[in-house]
């Protein structure tokens, strides 16, 4: 039973063909848009490399412009077969390309169907990586001078005035790091003797944030130091205050910006799915049609185009008994060359066998 | 003597005819762009009016707008006569549009010209208006509760950040200000009765200046409040300190950016003028190559094509001769009817 059977006559095979030239052009714009995508999102995460301990979320623009490139390849090449599919004597030599053709189409909707779900999945590989990244950068923030990590702290800066975010779950977490390059401290100083010894690790931490935590929103200048001492500062309460500095921390602010780039490409890629799936479902059409339609007596009469010549078990049970026969000619193969080797010698049994009797019957 | 007269045969025509029509397209898509850099202008300058106390003058992109959808109009026309000019049954009913319609291409051109010019030379009075605008927007920072002023702070925290400059000429700006609101200060303190003693106005002055003016470059944590006392910071001395706040004034950033904006326009509307006039000297010849036909019945006869019927000084004493008739054509009217008021 053939799967999705439907008569074409010469005036429906030429308009299939004129359609679906015109929508492998439109399928090539859209392995251009993949693309274009791919390179997109991968520019944007490595702008922020630095805050990235690890780059496990690169597999999602690697794998969409990889996609996009084969994409407009394999849809050029069905602008080509459609040009000649109309033509008896150019069309033959697509026969073989065709079969390969398909499975290349069916494996880039599969590896992008693969891209949506991914960049569902990563989403808790890139927050740890973004967690891991941003306590770096915030511990090395002081390191201005050390080569490597001179620039951290302009980095820390721009991204906290950019994503108007502060700190890694938010601006608590500069209180328990010393941000302030000892560089700039007087150690002779009471001050930062008692802030110094007040820890463990002798590090001088303050109840203090940079500045570019700052909310420009606040109706009062920034209040940076001395943020939980309410006596410090006049009509002033630490528990009540909320626009004075960024409330969001840095590390969900990326991720709601990576999440929503990903999410607002989602039906991109699944309109190009769509795309793919019918440019590879009218090609089927077109190359049984007009093979059928060469196949006649009247190039010109009516064919039938089909999906699939059986059924979709039929057609199953066909390719796995062409997979193992392809495996067991490689085995017979094997095998054969030892019969070879016994094969003389069984002839020479039965030239024996033969030649042993004869002389009792003679 | 005809001015430039070119010999045309029709397949000359054709290809002219064909030529102009395609560079009228060009055209159109041209005074789509200049359109659209108006707007582009006129939504930057409203993006800062804050800025600018709302007294920018829109007059530049209102300009290049109006100008912008004249130029599509006109070139769209002139593609649909080019076009039609195969067509001698068409091209007659355009005929005696065509004269008026050049002349007034001609001084649309001249137009387009000195809005070109305009461009490069209204960023004087630009100048002053930032200075003034910038010098009163600092004066309001601190009303955040001032209705009407009270996002004066965010707009120029977020533009000294964004242009990367601190104050109008300087950083020093601010020290002449007050720029904390009256409501975060404790007036029973003594340092904030000095600071306000120490003034005519009575303002808490402080050597200071917001958040927005530090420099995430600097390799220490900013310095914000007391810059010109050396000993109130470790190992800071201000007259050497570089990196700490943005150096550069605001005005001129703005000015910078703004410049930059009206250059590149400037330079694209030269180009489009150059177009334009292109395309008007195309639609002269293809209008005096078809008015010339050696034989009027023969459409594949040869024609001549020119620039100007007569030379440029006979043209010019003609078009004054004409100007002068006309004046003078109102004039006899008038004596016409006074005569014949007296006689009557």
């Amino acid at each position: 039973m053939t799967l999705l059977k439907m008569k074409f006559n010469q005036q429906r095979r030429v308009r299939l063909a004129q359609g679906l030239w015109l929508m492998s052009w439109v399928a090539v714009m859209c392995g251009a848009f993949i693309f274009c995508l791919g390179v997109y999102l991968k520019t944007e995460l490595l702008r922020r490399a630095e805050v990235m301990d690890n780059t496990e979320i690169h597999i999602v623009p690697n794998i969409l412009m990889m996609v996009g490139l084969a994409s407009i390849g394999t849809n050029w090449v069905a602008t080509r077969v459609c040009q000649d599919s109309l033509d008896a004597s150019r069309f033959p030599r697509w026969k073989v390309l065709l079969l390969a053709w398909f499975a290349v189409a069916a494996l880039l909707c599969c590896l992008l169907l693969a891209v949506v779900v991914l960049s569902y999945a990563l989403q808790g590989r890139l927050e740890e990586s973004l967690k891991e990244g941003l306590r770096n950068g915030i511990r090395f923030y002081k390191d201005t001078d050390v080569p490597g990590r001179c620039f951290q702290k302009e980095t820390i800066d721009h991204l906290q005035m950019e994503f108007r975010c502060c700190g890694n779950n938010n601006f608590k977490d500069w209180f328990e790091v010393q941000w302030v390059s000892n560089r700039y401290l007087d150690f002779t100083s009471q001050e930062v003797k008692d802030r110094f010894r007040s820890n463990v690790d002798r590090r001088y931490l303050l109840d203090g944030v940079p500045f570019s935590c700052c909310n420009p929103a606040s109706p009062r200048p920034c209040l940076q130091y001395h943020l939980t001492d309410n006596a410090a500062h006049f009509n002033y309460d630490y528990h009540a205050e909320e626009l004075n500095l960024y409330n969001r921390g840095c590390r969900r602010a990326l991720i709601d910006y990576y999440m929503g780039l990903m999410n607002s490409t989602g039906p991109g890629v699944l309109s190009v799915i769509l795309i793919q799936m019918t440019v590879l479902l009218s090609l089927r059409f077109l190359q049984t049609a007009v093979e059928g339609a060469m196949a006649l007596e009247n190039p010109e009469d009516e064919s039938e185009g089909y999906i699939l010549e059986k059924g979709v078990k039929e057609t199953f049970e066909d390719v796995k008994a062409m997979v193992l026969s392809m495996l067991k000619f490689a085995q017979v193969d094997a095998s054969e060359v030892q019969p070879a080797a016994e094969d003389p010698e069984k002839a020479d049994e039965t030239t024996e066998k033969a030649a042993s009797p004869t002389p009792a019957s003679s | 003597m005809a001015l430039m007269v070119v010999k045309f045969d029709l397949k000359k025509r054709v290809k002219l005819a064909q030529t102009v029509w395609f560079m009228y397209w060009f055209a159109v898509l041209a005074g789509i762009l200049v359109l659209s850099l108006g707007l582009f202008f006129k939504v930057e300058l409203r993006k800062r009016s804050e800025l600018m106390d709302n007294n920018e003058s829109h007059f530049l992109p209102n300009l290049l707008i109006f100008m912008g959808l004249i130029a599509c109009g006109i070139n769209a026309f002139g593609g649909k006569v080019c076009y039609d000019s195969l067509d001698p049954t068409k091209f007659v009913k355009w005929k005696p549009m065509l004269k008026p319609f050049l002349a007034f291409c001609v001084v649309f051109n001249a137009l387009l010209f000195v809005t070109a010019l305009l461009c490069f030379v209204m960023r004087i009075p630009l100048q002053f208006t930032l200075a003034e605008g910038l010098r009163n927007g600092m004066k309001f920072y601190k009303d955040t509760d001032t209705p009407g002023r009270c996002y004066m702070k965010r707009t120029l925290d977020l533009m000294q950040m964004e242009f990367r400059c601190c104050g109008n000429d300087n950083y020093r700006d601010w020290f002449e200000i007050q720029w904390v609101s009256n409501r975060y200060l404790d007036f029973s303190a003594k340092e904030v009765k000095d600071r306000i003693g120490s003034n005519v106005d009575g303002q808490y002055l402080m050597d200071g200046v917001p958040f927005s003016c530090c420099n995430p470059g600097s390799p220490r944590p900013c310095i914000q409040l007391q810059m010109t006392n050396n000993s109130a910071h470790y190992s800071y001395d201000h007259y050497t300190e570089e990196l700490n706040v943005w150096k550069r004034g605001c005005r001129d950033a703005l000015l910078s950016y703004y410049g930059g904006i009206m250059n590149t326009i400037g330079a694209l509307v030269v180009l489009v003028t150059m177009l334009e006039v292109a395309v008007t000297v195309g639609l002269q010849y293809v209008n005096s190559s078809l008015s010339t036909l050696a034989n009027p019945e023969d459409i594949e006869s040869e024609s001549e094509g020119y620039l100007l019927e007569k030379t440029v000084k006979e043209t010019f004493t003609d078009v004054m001769a004409k100007m002068k008739a006309m004046g003078k054509g109102g004039k006899v009217e008038e004596g016409g009817e006074e005569a014949v008021a007296t006689v009557s």
